[in-house]
């Protein structure tokens, strides 16, 4: 008898989660689990949208890697971004952070002037960073140039495009700011103090103590930094179209990466293949490529043991 | 700060002077931290000057290298709403966040419960998989997406391939909530059950309310998500301008008014003032947030 209700009992927990759970599993069969299985297919066929797709083998894959002019340069760049941008993403906003715990008077001001820039939607603020730093017109230059400083070409030019992208991202900090802010005022007090009695300098203070405690932190911030890195999307391809002066519309011929491909991502090829140039399957190899790299990084994230729990209780 | 303040009421006393020294230390420490604040600040607050300032200038004066208006032109803010389509494209944007939010919240509610607090087989893969979902680049499945919304349902042109997704659980809502609810105490939950309350119930007098600043914070989130998206609506609302949204249709402001820095800056402005009016409002649900993902765990 107690078996029975027992049995029922078990039934009932599973529909109940069955229930809760359910917009999730349509959404993950619907939205993830079947695109993502059909990318794979589609990468090795042959397929412009309006012909039935055909079997092509490995074609897709050797065009994109030996023929696609943009594909080396896209990932190149995307290294690039990776060592440059996140880095001084994350010492720039741990620097904030830093100052922000330190920052005595009028805090909340401060906080939420550092924190705005981070709300402004990327397309405004790159069409913004677009103005700002024309070198013809905008007044960063002309600030500099009164100063006496040699103005660099920013967007315009393939050196500049991505100091310039990463002087945008730095601008937009307000996150790891909050984040940074919050483990720093995690960390014991009574660490400083005893490190403080110990005579331990100020650089040794955050070397030894504020370091160790929020090293978890650190690791958190870069790997998302990473992660947003492989899905770098709106703002590379807005800096670019503004500066090369691109009208939108139907008919325009726009080079991804302006200048001279310097601005390119693989998100950016995604699109070029699949809606520019209708070639569905290559652009589903770029996509594979895509989700690799991004499965490596979140594996990393979810690993145990670098001290970052995402998953556990 | 605090310690400065401590200090006057032993003023009587005589002060030794290593703590001359220290309070002068302390004193200069201050001037330096809080210069260095206002520089940062700068930093963060110049371009958004820029910006304004430029949208107020006339259109030949945008051109040169003036930083201040001549001439403060109000009526470019009238011309940007006056531009065919802007109006439309603030109210695709409304309808997009707006309802996208709604459903996002909802769907991901009693995901992120059953996460926070089921015990049942595959839970930890379940998580697993959600904030991998949550990591994936939107362009690694856009082709089939975009396949299925375009040729088997015929909906491109419009902005429902973006909408209907949300009422299926977003991977970022339902851990931001997940993680919220797991710092609500069981002990709640064990007395709405021995009161009698269902699952459902439970969920609906007892965690909801306690979660309100929880779903907040995913609401902000979702509808700033939806406010900013470009990539979604290039991909489906490209070919109709009728279905535009205000990032999307933005760029294509800076062609229709090719040389007009002073409009496309008015514009500028126009699509960033409601996120920092809704942030001034709702600035406490948003740092939780942050911190949540991010900290917690």
């Amino acid at each position: 008898m107690s078996t029975i209700t027992l049995a029922s009992k078990r039934r009932r927990s599973a529909l109940r989660t069955l229930a809760f759970m359910s917009p999730w599993l349509i959404g993950f069969a619907v939205f993830f689990a079947y695109p993502l299985i059909s990318t794979v297919y589609f990468s090795f066929m042959h397929y412009d949208g309006f012909r039935p797709p055909t079997w092509s083998g490995t074609k897709n894959w050797t065009y994109v890697f030996e023929h696609y002019p943009f594909f080396w340069p896209a990932l190149r760049n995307t290294l690039w971004l990776v060592l440059v941008m996140v880095t001084l993403r994350v010492l720039f906003g741990l620097g904030v952070g830093l100052l922000i715990t330190k920052i005595k008077t009028g805090t909340g001001v401060f906080r939420t002037l550092f924190y705005l820039p981070y709300l402004a939607p990327p397309v405004a603020a790159t069409m913004a960073f677009a103005f700002l730093l024309n070198p013809g017109t905008g007044p960063v230059n002309s600030i500099l140039e009164k100063v006496g400083i040699p103005a660099p070409g920013w967007f315009n030019d393939p050196t500049w495009s991505k100091p310039a992208l990463t002087l945008l991202a730095l601008w937009g900090i307000g996150d790891l700011m909050v984040i940074f802010m919050a483990a720093l005022l995690d960390v014991p007090q009574e660490q400083y103090e005893a490190a403080e009695l110990d005579g331990a300098s100020a650089w040794q203070r955050f070397r030894y103590v504020t370091l160790p405690n929020i090293s978890p932190i650190v690791m958190f911030a870069v790997v998302t930094g990473v992660i947003q890195t492989m899905q770098y999307y709106t703002q590379p391809l807005i800096a670019g179209k503004v500066a090369s002066g691109v009208i939108q519309g139907a008919g325009t011929q726009f080079e991804p990466g302006y200048p001279e491909k310097s601005t390119l991502t693989l998100p950016q090829l995604v699109y070029n293949l699949g809606f520019q140039r209708f070639d569905y399957g290559s652009a589903c190899v770029v996509a594979l490529v895509l989700f690799a790299l991004s499965m490596v990084f979140t594996a990393f994230l979810m690993r145990r043991r670098g001290g970052l729990n995402l998953a556990g209780d | 700060m605090a310690q400065v303040l401590d200090k006057p009421v032993q003023l009587k006393a005589p002060v030794s002077p290593a703590e001359r020294t220290a309070r002068r230390r302390s004193l200069l420490e201050w001037v330096a931290v809080h210069s260095l604040g206002v520089a940062v600040a700068l930093f963060f607050v110049l371009p958004f000057v820029f910006v304004f300032l430029t949208s107020l200038m006339s259109d030949t004066q945008a051109l040169s290298r003036d930083l201040i208006p001549h001439t403060w032109e109000w009526s470019n803010y009238r011309k940007v709403f006056d531009t065919p389509g802007f109006v439309t494209w603030w109210k695709n944007t409304l309808i997009y966040a707006g309802l996208g939010t709604v459903l996002t919240v909802a769907s991901s509610i009693p995901v992120a419960y059953a996460l926070a607090k089921f015990r049942f087989r595959g839970r930890n893969l379940s998580l697993m998989l959600v904030i991998s979902m949550m990591m994936l680049p939107p362009q690694v499945i856009i082709i089939p997406m975009y396949l299925f919304w375009a040729k088997q349902l015929d909906l491109s042109g419009t902005l429902w391939p973006l909408i209907i997704p949300m009422a299926f659980g977003d991977a970022f809502s339902i851990f931001l909530l997940r993680q919220f609810l797991m710092t609500i105490p069981n002990e709640y939950l064990d007395a709405a059950k021995v009161d009698g309350c269902g699952d459902f119930r439970t969920l609906l007098k007892v965690v909801l309310p306690m979660a309100r600043p929880g779903i907040a914070a995913v609401g902000l989130f979702q509808f700033f998500y939806a406010w900013n998206d470009y990539f979604g609506p290039q991909i489906y609302a490209s070919e109709n301008p009728g279905a535009w949204t205000l990032s999307y249709g933005l760029e294509s402001f800076k062609g229709a008014h090719h040389t007009d820095w002073n409009l496309t800056m008015a514009a500028t402005v126009l699509v960033m003032a409601p996120v920092i009016l809704v942030f001034f409002f709702a600035q406490k649900a948003f740092v939780e947030g942050v911190t949540l993902t991010g900290v917690k765990g």
